[in-house]
């Protein structure tokens, strides 16, 4: 089994603003099964990260546990890494967060790390809008033990053992609304032209971001009765719409029949377009948002793309009224004042 | 586009740059996995097989497979694959009892080869062993013909020459030296099935300026100096030695008179150093025994004082292109340079010269006195003659001169039988999984980082004081393996297979040089434009695969692809698989 990755790259690999190719944003070779979703979703959050020129080191990858917690080994292999504990990866994101907000905080979990042990640590940072990408690598099964049905198995879906699942799924997306998410997506691993520009999107959008992503199980649940198999998804995923990424200061240059497109300007400057495909969708209204997805639930699809974005988010930074300066790099100057400061506020109290 | 047809054993072949790009096609990977893997015999001997005289050609070899190596399209360097050639020649055990059996019993039909070098030696390889009766002619005291003559001892040790020409003379041939074929109408009247004309391209160029008459004593056409010191009639050389010209034969003109004598000896040509003929490796190991070379001088005239050589003039130019990039030597309007000289070796090129084929035999010959030869069969117009080496075409190369006679000796062989020369055989083709277990290839698919090792050089104080003293010492057997191990393997083809395919992207996901995407079909022009990475060499194909259930298809641009195996080893379905192929030119009577 080959453990390194050749260093030759493409001689003629496209170079980004800060002059990076693609190769940079490259990490160990994977250690998952051949032909596992998971590493899709990794080469897209490479493709993603470098085409918005995104310094290494301003990037953190923070996982739990389980395959697709060991993912983040495999991508962006010079930014922070930070294999936190099973289901604990937001409590972790959100320490690091409050205390340097300069990072961009990409966490990587998966079903069983997101909607077992983790539920509760999900539901809080959603709610609590954390500004960070939050990537579920969703392949209903928990492939490090073996592929037992996770608590996203769909009823009635089997699993390569064979026996269909008795217990009705969660649907991390549907929970991440109810719970007051700002940014709300699904994907498919095997659709990087969907999934590059809803990376990108959640990059950019401040607040909350998940990206519910099926990720199919090649081991144990990529069979003809899984409902998380690349074949099923295929068949059953319904796009939303498609949506382009437009970076900050670029020049618009593809045109558009009005009426069929919406520009929405992100809080970093750059834009994405949304070619809407479902008319019944409204993604900017929560409960437009929450009844479409029932509504595909109920007719056995997979509703893909964009769900929901809200464009007034206010991320914890904002709410709680934190220093604008990361709290790491405040000094003992700023951090203990004075004894003048502190009278002054004493006396601003009497 | 349409899917590729991967059963046409061209498409794979041409994966192969280095054995595509051989004139005899030679196995190149097949060979240096042999070597990795010490099997230097064997390695010797797929060699033999295609180019009959790996000794000399991993020594001499214009190497025309180096620029090819993909190698050099993601690093600077090509595997040395010449060098490495001489390794398995250096290392191998005795094979003559590997060679071809010789029947006792002949077939009946007799050739005659005119020249014993390098073509005639390989249709005497091919048709020997088949029961040809083999009556070789050559003016030289032993076989080799130019390898013997033009390639200095320093190159090209005596040892080793001998020891594979004499493969093919023990073949039973009857081999009649020191002897000029002046007509060939006589050795036609000797009532032979079939003719093979091997005699090189032996008359050398020369420039007719002003005071030649009166240097003549001291001006010597390059190659009949190199011939005349390789068959030790010429023993000495002036101190001061100008050579003109900018090919390979003046590197060896140049290099032999620092050996003879020459203390101040200088190359001086016309063109652009850029643009000499030379391979960049003479030309390197002219300057490092203290040869400088004279780009842009135009030679003018012979300047004599007294009877006696005393230098040349040269004029100074420059290189003008126009918009078709065609060159003109401008000359610069400075003074003229002059070069003292005791001799001058003028190495300026080397032409055809047929004086003793009678223009009534039936061969015809085109304005340029060549004559007019088959491409594919090297059969005349006189059917029972044919041509091959620099005799067919004009001056080429050992390799070239080694394909022609494979080519010739399968049509010699097809001609004897009474079957059409046109009647090619197929090559030798075959395709097998290099599989061994879930992520087991039976090759060595990691890719190694080293950079080419150089071949280390005897000591200049010693080489330059004997001419027989080899300068290149070989790789040793360490060294000959990280050399190796450098080779990318490039005839272990990635096959795909549509049907197993189930579009997970994991190989477009691992592959380290991006060379596949999954996309709707389009023309070639359209297709290159929208795959991961730019697929700008168009020399190189797109291999395309059938439909896939979302009705896209799989595009591998093979230009840069490192067959590391990653896509088959990351690819659950086993729809990519590593395959080995080896390819080979058939010979005479296969």
């Amino acid at each position: 089994m080959s453990y390194q990755l050749p260093k030759f790259r493409h001689p003629e690999l496209p170079v980004n603003d800060l002059g990076y190719t693609r190769a940079d944003y490259e990490g160990a070779i994977s250690t998952l099964c051949a032909g596992c979703g998971h590493d899709s979703i990794s080469g897209a959050i490479v493709r993603a990260c470098h085409e918005l020129s995104i310094e290494p080191h301003k990037i953190a990858k923070l996982s739990g546990i389980g395959c697709s917690s060991k993912a983040p080994t495999y991508f962006l292999g010079n930014s922070h890494g930070f294999n936190s504990v099973h289901g604990r990866m937001p409590s972790v994101v959100t320490g690091a967060a409050l205390a340097n907000r300069d990072l961009l905080y990409m966490g990587v979990s998966g079903d069983g790390d997101t909607a077992s042990i983790g539920m509760g640590q999900f539901t809080h940072v959603a709610r609590r809008n954390l500004n960070m990408v939050y990537i579920v690598m969703n392949n209903g099964c928990y492939g490090l033990t073996k592929g037992q049905d996770s608590a996203t198995a769909d009823r009635g879906s089997a699993s390569k053992k064979g026996d269909p699942n008795i217990y009705s799924a969660i649907d991390l997306c549907g929970t991440a609304l109810q719970m007051g998410a700002t940014f709300v997506a699904r994907s498919f691993s095997g659709d990087k032209e969907q999934l590059v520009p809803l990376i990108k999107a959640a990059i950019s959008h401040r607040g909350f971001a998940l990206i519910d992503i099926v990720s199919p199980c090649v081991t144990f649940n990529n069979n003809t009765k899984s409902t998380k198999s690349y074949e099923f998804v295929r068949e059953h995923a319904e796009a939303t719409g498609t949506i382009d990424f437009v970076p900050m200061h670029s020049e618009i240059t593809t045109e558009y029949q009005p009426g069929h497109a919406h520009e929405v300007t992100m809080h970093d400057g750059s834009s994405i377009r949304l070619y809407k495909m479902d008319e019944s969708l409204n993604p900017f209204d929560r409960r437009s948002a929450v009844n479409v997805l029932e509504e595909h639930r109920y007719s056995g699809n997979i509703l893909t793309g964009l769900i929901y974005m809200n464009l007034d988010s206010r991320d914890l930074h904002e709410v709680l009224e934190t220093s604008q300066r990361p709290l790491n790099s405040l000094d003992e100057s700023d951090l203990c004042p004075g004894n003048k400061m502190l009278l002054n506020i004493n006396a601003s109290l009497r | 586009m349409k899917p590729t047809d991967t059963k046409n054993p061209e498409y794979f072949h041409k994966v192969v740059d280095c054995q595509y790009a051989c004139p005899a096609h030679t196995p190149v990977p097949e060979y240096i996995r042999l070597i990795a893997a010490e099997r230097y015999t064997d390695a010797y001997m797929v060699n033999w097989q295609s180019n009959v005289f790996p000794g000399i050609l991993g020594r001499t070899c214009d190497r025309p497979c180096e620029p090819a190596c993909r190698r050099v399209r993601v690093e600077e360097q090509p595997v040395a694959i010449c060098r490495l050639k001489r390794v398995a020649a250096d290392n191998k055990d005795d094979i003559t009892d590997r060679l071809p059996e010789i029947p006792k019993t002949k077939n009946g039909k007799r050739v005659a080869l005119i020249g014993a070098g390098p073509a005639s030696l390989t249709v005497a390889r091919g048709l020997a062993p088949l029961g040809y009766s083999i009556d070789i002619y050559d003016n030289q005291f032993a076989g080799g013909g130019m390898m013997r003559s033009q390639i200095p001892s320093f190159r090209l040790p005596i040892e080793v020459l001998d020891e594979e020409v004499n493969y093919i003379l023990n073949m039973g041939v009857n081999a009649t030296f020191d002897v000029q074929v002046e007509s060939l109408k006589e050795i036609l009247d000797k009532e032979y099935d079939a003719v093979f004309v091997g005699t090189g391209a032996p008359r050398g160029k020369g420039l007719n300026l002003p005071g030649l008459e009166d240097a003549m004593p001291n001006v010597y056409l390059g190659i009949d100096w190199l011939s005349s010191v390789a068959f030790e009639h010429t023993t000495s050389i002036g101190k001061r030695v100008l050579v003109l010209g900018g090919g390979n034969t003046a590197m060896d003109c140049c290099r032999t008179s620092r050996r003879m004598g020459g203390e101040d000896v200088r190359v001086v040509v016309r063109s652009p150093f850029e643009e000499m003929k030379a391979s960049p490796w003479e030309k390197e190991d002219a300057a490092s025994e203290g040869i400088p070379i004279y780009n842009n001088h135009v030679p003018k005239e012979f300047v004599v004082e007294d009877g006696k050589l005393k230098g040349m003039h040269f004029e100074k130019v420059e290189a003008h292109y126009d918009e078709e990039g065609k060159r003109t030597l401008v000359p610069t309007g400075e003074d003229l340079v002059f070069m003292e000289a005791d001799d001058v070796l003028m190495a300026i090129g080397q032409e055809n010269a047929f004086p003793w084929i009678e223009r009534d035999l039936g061969i015809e010959f085109d304005k340029w006195e060549m004559p007019v030869v088959d491409e594919v069969t090297f059969q005349s117009t006189n059917e029972k003659v044919f041509f091959g080496g620099d005799s067919a075409f004009g001056p080429e190369n050992i390799i070239t001169a080694v394909a022609h006679g494979h080519q010739a000796a399968v049509s010699i062989d097809l001609f004897c039988r009474g079957e059409d020369v046109h009647n090619r055989p197929p090559p030798h083709v075959t395709l097998s999984s290099q599989k061994m277990g879930v992520h087991e290839w039976s090759y060595d698919n990691a890719v190694a980082n080293d950079l080419r090792y150089a071949v280390p050089h005897a000591p200049l104080a010693k080489t330059l004081k004997n001419r027989k003293i080899e300068v290149e010492l070989g790789f040793d057997v360490e060294t000959g393996y990280k050399e190796a191990e450098r080779c990318l393997n490039c005839d272990v083809q990635t096959v795909f297979d549509e049907l197993r395919c189930i579009e997970c992207d994991a190989c477009v996901d691992i592959c380290p040089t991006d060379c596949i995407t999954f996309t709707t079909n389009g023309a070639e022009e359209d297709l290159r434009k929208r795959l991961e990475a730019p697929a700008n060499n168009l020399a190189q194909d797109l291999y395309i695969s059938a439909d896939l259930p979302t009705m896209r298809v799989m595009v591998k641009d093979e230009n840069v692809c490192l067959h590391c195996g990653l896509c088959a080893e990351r690819c659950p379905t086993t729809a990519w698989d590593m395959q080995k192929f080896l390819y080979n030119v058939s010979k005479a009577g296969e």
